[in-house]
Order: structure tokens, then sequence, then C-alpha cells
């Protein structure tokens, strides 16, 4: 019996010898290799996080005391502008559906390349120059932009914030923005044309289905916060009068037009993550996805909620008070739920491996539940009008985004190997997460109970009250503890560079990326497994243990008899 | 009850807004709980032990049934609560006092229509708003420039200050004192110190303070500052009525 089949599309590739391009700087330069371009994205990506990073733990040092001086006021609101801006659409996106997603979705379905390997190119170099774009207002004479990473009209207009940075910062927008299209455009061709034989959509790894899902919110949501930039410029230079109350506009216009793109974009930023800490999870249980349908409707019903609810964000405007927007909210809280236990399933009565891989998709688990729980208040509009724009969301939406960051390093961790061909030093790795968890709560902690006891957000100096002073210490001192863990990364990096290779299938994992080399050949693979299941690498390796449905006793061998 | 890091006001509505908010975190803390208990079982009780493949369960229809259903009925609870408050935080009842709010870069200013009174500060000058007690007073809320966030933590409430929008809401104090507010919303430069102060006083109290305003000189001193408010909207501001496009 033959289990392996060489499909026509891949017959004959034998990798190397037969890629004639350029070597060397000049291939990077020129490559529309899915995985080279990926690799420059998840390099590039990640000097973003560093460089936000760096951002934060200035402002982190600036709030250490009331009346800080470590800055300017003036330079504390570029600060915080950039660092929301860099990590929201230089790091977090770009990491998640640029980097990973454009490696790993063409070989987690059995493709050769993306769908249009030029375009994705030109996504990965409309990216970069968009990142310098944006942070080149820095040096510009009245600094980066300022006006927040949200751009609220009208003080964002020429007449409230003149300086080259905000267009430099509008047209770097403009150019992530445009690389965000390509990208979905590329996956969701690719997912739905490119899949080998025998993967059919209900057999797709979860990060997959993540990913397409991830895709289409990136086709409905970005375009229109194009459209809302270029609006956004032509009141800055062309005298148009869209968001200004002068010239009869609606300043408020842009805040419908920002969140219609901005709370599907919390999604298409999380999405990604949660389908990389479902497959983590997975591989390490050495069990399935537990509630795998489910975990896919979830996926499809958080997407199309998301498209309802941006008005959450503008409650406190008392121009959308509908209770629709909060039911919309309020109902994100199931599916969301449903994937919680999903994860929690899936470690049941497995094998659970605590790797450091693991160890942050565990992370990950108890810090998105907190984020997760904390948004439920702000869904409803009692309970945001006094928590709004004070330290509770600023605690909130970090909750979730360092969950993000712990799911990126789970990614990593788990996928590294096989886009290098070599392990990541685990002990390292498992300091690096204390750190990064630790640090994570330490931070946000504080927070939340600032938050309640009335800081506003986005305050260079505040109040000289010894309690807020206290909390906001405890808080920097999380910040610094999260620094270090990247310290830490950065010195794994070095440290285990070409130090300890990984083989094909280190972690024993189930999905068809694992069944190829690594690093994958030019073309992905030489030969591809029967694909009959979601977990074609796993049915080859262990034939004997398939999935179960419930009531099924089957997985050891002496009990499948008893059962004949 | 515990007040879970939230306090409850000094308003009618803030004391309903604070009870929804320890109703919403003792179900947090429930859920929370659980999933951390069902974590950490899954983490302690199923640790890898040696490379015996476990058991490849993927499905269990009731189960997964259960943890859809029973999430529904708790959102529709919690929204159930939300509208109740919600309705009784945004009713705009019959009011005697009045007090139209101008924020602006970086400062407040409070004009009380139908008398001589009016308040103008910026920065750490922290003008303050005198009301009376256990009165529905009525918010006309707006900006002169950019958007601003009217915020009293003692009231667990704020709100937009939109450019070209007045923006209308009661509170209803139930004892004096005088209280923290601060603008919310980033405004520029200047926003980390655009304070002002909430005075509750007693009524009678609170018509005294008006008549202070009543000597000649105070009323010229008001009626320029007035000139000066209108100069701005009328440059900054098109129009001041009630804004219609979206929603209200």
């Amino acid at each position: 019996m033959t289990d392996v089949l060489d499909p026509p599309v891949h017959a004959e590739h034998h990798g190397h010898e037969e890629h004639h391009g350029p070597t060397g700087i000049l291939n990077w330069l020129t490559s529309t290799d899915h995985k080279v371009i990926g690799l420059s994205y998840t390099v590039t990506s990640v000097i973003m996080m560093v460089i936000g990073g760096l951002f934060a733990e200035i402002i982190r040092g600036q709030l250490a005391t009331p009346n800080g001086n470590l800055v300017s006021l003036a330079q504390y609101n570029e600060l915080f502008t950039m660092h929301g801006s860099v990590m929201i659409y230089l790091f977090a996106g770009p990491f998640a559906f640029g980097a990973l997603a454009n490696i790993m979705v063409p070989i987690q379905i059995g493709a050769p390349d993306m769908a249009f390997p030029r375009l994705n190119a030109l996504s990965y170099w409309l990216y970069l120059t968009g990142s310098i774009t944006m942070l080149s207002g820095f040096f510009t004479a009245g600094g980066a932009a300022n006006f927040g990473w949200v751009g609220y009209a009208p003080l964002s207009n020429s007449l409230n914030t003149p300086g080259a940075g905000a267009d430099l910062w509008i047209g770097g927008l403009l150019l992530t923005g445009f690389s965000a299209i390509f990208t979905g455009v590329n996956l969701v061709a690719t997912i739905f044309y490119l899949r080998a034989p025998g993967m059919t959509m209900f057999r797709m790894p979860i990060f997959t289905w993540n990913m397409l899902v991830t895709a289409i919110l990136i086709l409905l949501a970005f375009p229109v916060l194009t459209a809302g930039l270029v609006m956004l410029y032509a009141d800055r230079h062309f005298g148009t009068h869209i968001f200004s109350v002068a010239g009869g506009g609606v300043p408020v216009l842009w805040q419908h037009i920002f969140w219609f793109w901005g709370h599907p974009e919390v999604y298409i930023l999380a999405l990604p993550f949660f389908g990389m800490v479902t497959e983590v999870i997975a591989v390490f249980s050495r069990k399935p996805v537990f509630g795998y349908k489910g975990m896919i409707f979830a996926t499809l019903t958080i997407a199309a909620l998301s498209l309802g609810v941006w008005a959450h964000h503008m409650f406190t405007t008392g121009v959308v008070l509908l209770p629709f927007f909060s039911i919309m909210s309020l109902l994100i809280a199931v599916p969301t739920g449903i994937k919680m236990f999903n994860w929690i399933g899936t470690m049941w009565r497995g094998q659970v491996w605590f790797s450091t891989s693991m160890l942050m998709a565990l992370g990950f688990l108890f810090t998105f539940l907190i984020g997760g729980l904390t948004g439920i208040y702000l869904a409803s509009p009692p309970l945001d009008f006094f928590t709004h724009d004070t330290y509770f969301v600023v605690a909130h939406f970090h909750s979730v985004v360092m969950a993000l960051v712990l799911g990126a390093m789970a990614g990593l961790y788990y996928w590294g190997p096989k886009i290098t061909g070599y392990l990541l030093n685990e002990r390292i790795g498992k300091a690096q997460f204390w750190f990064l968890f630790i640090g994570t709560q330490v931070f946000t902690f504080p927070l939340y109970v600032l938050g309640l006891q009335g800081m506003p957000r986005r305050m260079a100096v505040y109040p000289n009250d010894p309690q807020w002073k206290n909390l906001n210490d405890i808080s920097t001192l999380g910040a610094v503890l999260i620094g270090v863990s990247t310290i830490l990364f950065v010195i794994n990096v070095i440290v285990s560079w070409k130090k300890y290779p990984a083989g094909d299938n280190p972690w024993d994992a189930q999905t068809l990326e694992w069944f190829t080399t690594s690093p994958p050949p030019h073309h992905n693979f030489y030969r591809l497994p029967q694909i009959r299941s979601e977990r074609p690498t796993w049915d080859h390796n262990h034939p004997d243990y398939r999935s179960l449905h419930h009531g099924e006793h089957e997985g050891v061998h002496e009990v499948k008899g008893a059962h004949e | 009850m515990p007040g879970f890091g939230a306090s409850a006001g000094v308003t009618e509505s803030s004391k309903s807004a604070f009870h929804l908010w320890q109703g919403f975190s003792i179900g947090a803390v429930i859920i929370g709980a659980l999933v951390v208990v069902l974590m950490l079982w899954a983490i302690v009780r199923y640790r890898r032990k040696g490379d015996r493949i476990p058991e490849q369960h993927q499905y269990h229809l009731p189960l997964e049934v259960i943890y859809t259903v029973v999430p529904i009925l708790i959102v529709f609870g919690l929204f159930a609560a939300t509208l109740v408050v919600e309705n009784k935080a945004t009713a705009n009842p019959k009011t005697n006092v009045v007090v139209n709010v101008n924020a602006f870069q970086w400062g407040w200013q409070f004009l009380y229509p139908g008398t001589n009174a009016l308040v103008y500060g910026q920065t750490t000058q922290s003008p303050i708003m005198e009301i009376p007690v256990n009165t529905n007073v009525h918010i006309n809320l707006t900006s002169t420039d950019v958007i601003h966030g009217f915020y009293v933590r003692a009231f667990n409430f704020s709100r937009y200050a939109l450019p070209g929008v007045v923006n209308q809401f009661t509170i209803r104090a139930q004892s004096t004192g005088t209280f923290f507010g601060q603008c919310t919303q980033l405004c520029g430069l200047y926003h980390s110190l655009m304070f002002f102060r909430v005075k509750v006083v007693t009524p009678t109290q609170y018509a005294q303070w008006l008549s202070t305003f009543n000597n000649p000189a105070d009323i010229a001193k008001a009626a320029a500052a007035l000139a000066t408010t209108n100069a701005e909207l009328a440059s900054g501001v098109a129009s001041k009525t009630s804004y219609t496009k979206f929603g209200r």
C-alpha cells in the first residue's frame, strides 16, 4: 500500500538544484519565494516590536514619577502615538499575516508557494517602505505624529497638527494598508485554489482556517481605513471639510470610519494568534484540536460579529448609544468562550508537555482570559461611561495584546525550527517565558486599579497622589520585566544560532508542514502523504491513533480488540 | 458587597452604574475562577508522564452545546441589566438648573443660562462648576475646537465634548462636596493638565453663589467673557444645534 503520493503539481521537483536564482543579498531583494518573504517579514516585524517596546519603556519611565521630566509633553504625545502605531500597524498585523501565515499557510495546505508570488513580494516592500515612512516622522522638524494611534479628527487636521510627521503617519499607514490588502488577496486565493489533493476545507489546520477568516476580514475592513485616510489627507491639504465642523463636516464620521476598520482589526490581529495557540496546544498535549469544527464556527462567528460592534468604541460620544452595539459586543464573548473551553478540552486527558512554546501558549490562555473578561465590562455602556479613556481600557487591551505577544512567542518557538532548521535553547526560552508572563501581569494589574481610580490615559504628568505613584511604579517594574524577556529572546537567538538541528518533526506534530524537511525545499515538498483528516502527518506517523468522537474509545490496541 | 475597585460615587446614576459593575464583577470572578481551575487541573493532572499516546478524543457534542448555550443565556442577562441601568443614566428628566459646559484647548467654561454666572479657567486653574445637591442638573456639553472628554470620577460618568454637537445629560448629586474632574480625551499638548472641579452645595448656598455674580462689575466681566466665547464659537463651530446625521 502506498501512503505517499506525488501530486502532479509537485512532481519531479528536486529542490535546490532547480532554484537557479541569484544568491545572498540579491536573492533576498528579488525573491518571490513565500518563505524568503516571510522571513523578511519576521525579521522586520520583530525589529518593529523592539522599537515599539523601547517607546513603551520610555513611556513607563516618564510615568514612574507624577511630574516626570524624562520627556517633554510634546515628546510624550509623539511617543505613545508611535508606540501604538508601531505595535498595531507595524508589528502585530504584519507579524501574523506577513510573517507566520506567509510562511506556514502554503506549507500547511501542501501548496508550492502563494498564489501570487510577485504580489507577495510587493506586499513586503510596501510594508517595509510604509514602516520607514511612518517612523521617519521623528526626523522632521515638528516631530512624529502626536494625535494618538486613532488619529481622531479634528485634532488630526492641519490646524491642530500642522507638521509633516502627521502626513508621514498617514502615508505610512496607506502603504502598509495596501500591503495588508494584497496579502489578504493572496491568502484567500492561495487557500481557495492551491490546496493539495485531499486537503478539503474541513481538513485544513485551524491556523490556516483562522488566516482565511482573517484575510476575508482584511478585505472587508482595510479598504475602509484607506478611504478614511485619503479623506483625512484631503482635509489636511486639499481644502475639503469632511471632518471639520467649520465647513459643514462631521468630526464623528472619522470615528465611524476608523472603528469600522478598527474593531475588525482587533480580530485581524487576534485570530492568527488564536490559530497559532490552537496548533501549539494540540501538539503539546498530543491530542487533536478538541471540537475542531466548533472552533471553526466560533472563528466565523467572531468575524461576523466583529463587523457590527464598531460603535462600542464610541458610546461616550453620546451620538450612537444604540443597544444594538452593546448586545453585539457582549455576544462576542460566546464564541470566544467556546474557544477557551476547546483549548482546555484539547489538554484534557492529554500528555501536556511543557516546552517553551507550550508555556507561552498557556501564558496566552491566562492573559487572554483576563483581557477577555475585562472586555465584557466595556460592552456595557453604563460601565463604559466611567472606564472609557481611563487606564482601565489601557489595561484591558494590553492584557489582550500581551496575550498576543505570548502567542507570537509560542508560534516562534514552535515554527522557528521548521523555518530555520534549528531549535532555540529551551532553558533560556523558559526564563524568557517567566519574565514575560510575570512581567505582563505586574504591568497590567496596577493599570486596572489606576483606571478605576480615575486616571485618564495619555497623560504625560498626573496629580501627585502617592497611591497613583505606587501603582504606576509597580506597572513600570512590570514593563522592565517584559523588557528583560525581550533581551533574553535576542540572546537566545544569538546563543542558539545554528546550534541545535531540529529534524523534520521535533515535536511529533500533526499538520502537513511537519511532513517536509526543515527548512522546506524551494517548492516546499518532495512528496505528500495521503490527506484523509486535518492531521495528515500524525496519521502517517501514528496510523492507529485516529481522532475519536464522543462515546468512542479506541486509541490503544488492546481496547480496540476488546471492542471488536 | 465588595466594590471590585470601583466606588459608588455621589449621584443617583453613579450608584446604579456601580451596582451593575458589582454584578458584572461577580459574574467575571465566578467564570474566571472556573476557567482557571479547569486550566490548572488540565495542566497538573494531565502533565506529560511518559510517551504513551493518549486517547484521541476530539468531539463531545453535548458538552460543546452546554458551553455554547449557557454563555448565551448569561450574555442576555448582562444585556438586560445593562439596558435597565443605561436607560436610567441617559434619561433626561425635568430640570430646574441648566449648565452649559464648553470645553476648549485647554480649559473649561461653565455658563448658567438665565443667570449672570459664568466660570472660566484654563489647565491647572481648575475652574469650579457649582451645582445644588438633590437637584436635577441639566448639562449641555460642547467643544469649541477638538474633542474633549468631560469626566468626573465621583459621578462614574464621562461624555465627549464634541465640536458641532451639544451632548445633553442630567446629573443628580446626592451629597455635597468638591469632586475632581478632568479631560479624558486626548486634545493636544496640555491634555494632561485640563482639570476642573465640581462643587456640590446646598440649594441655599447655590443661590447665594449665583448672587455673587450680580454686581455690575461682574456682569460686565461675564458679558465680555461670553462675547469672547461666542466669537470663538462662531469661528470654530458652524452650528450649535443638535446633531441629526448619526443617531441623535
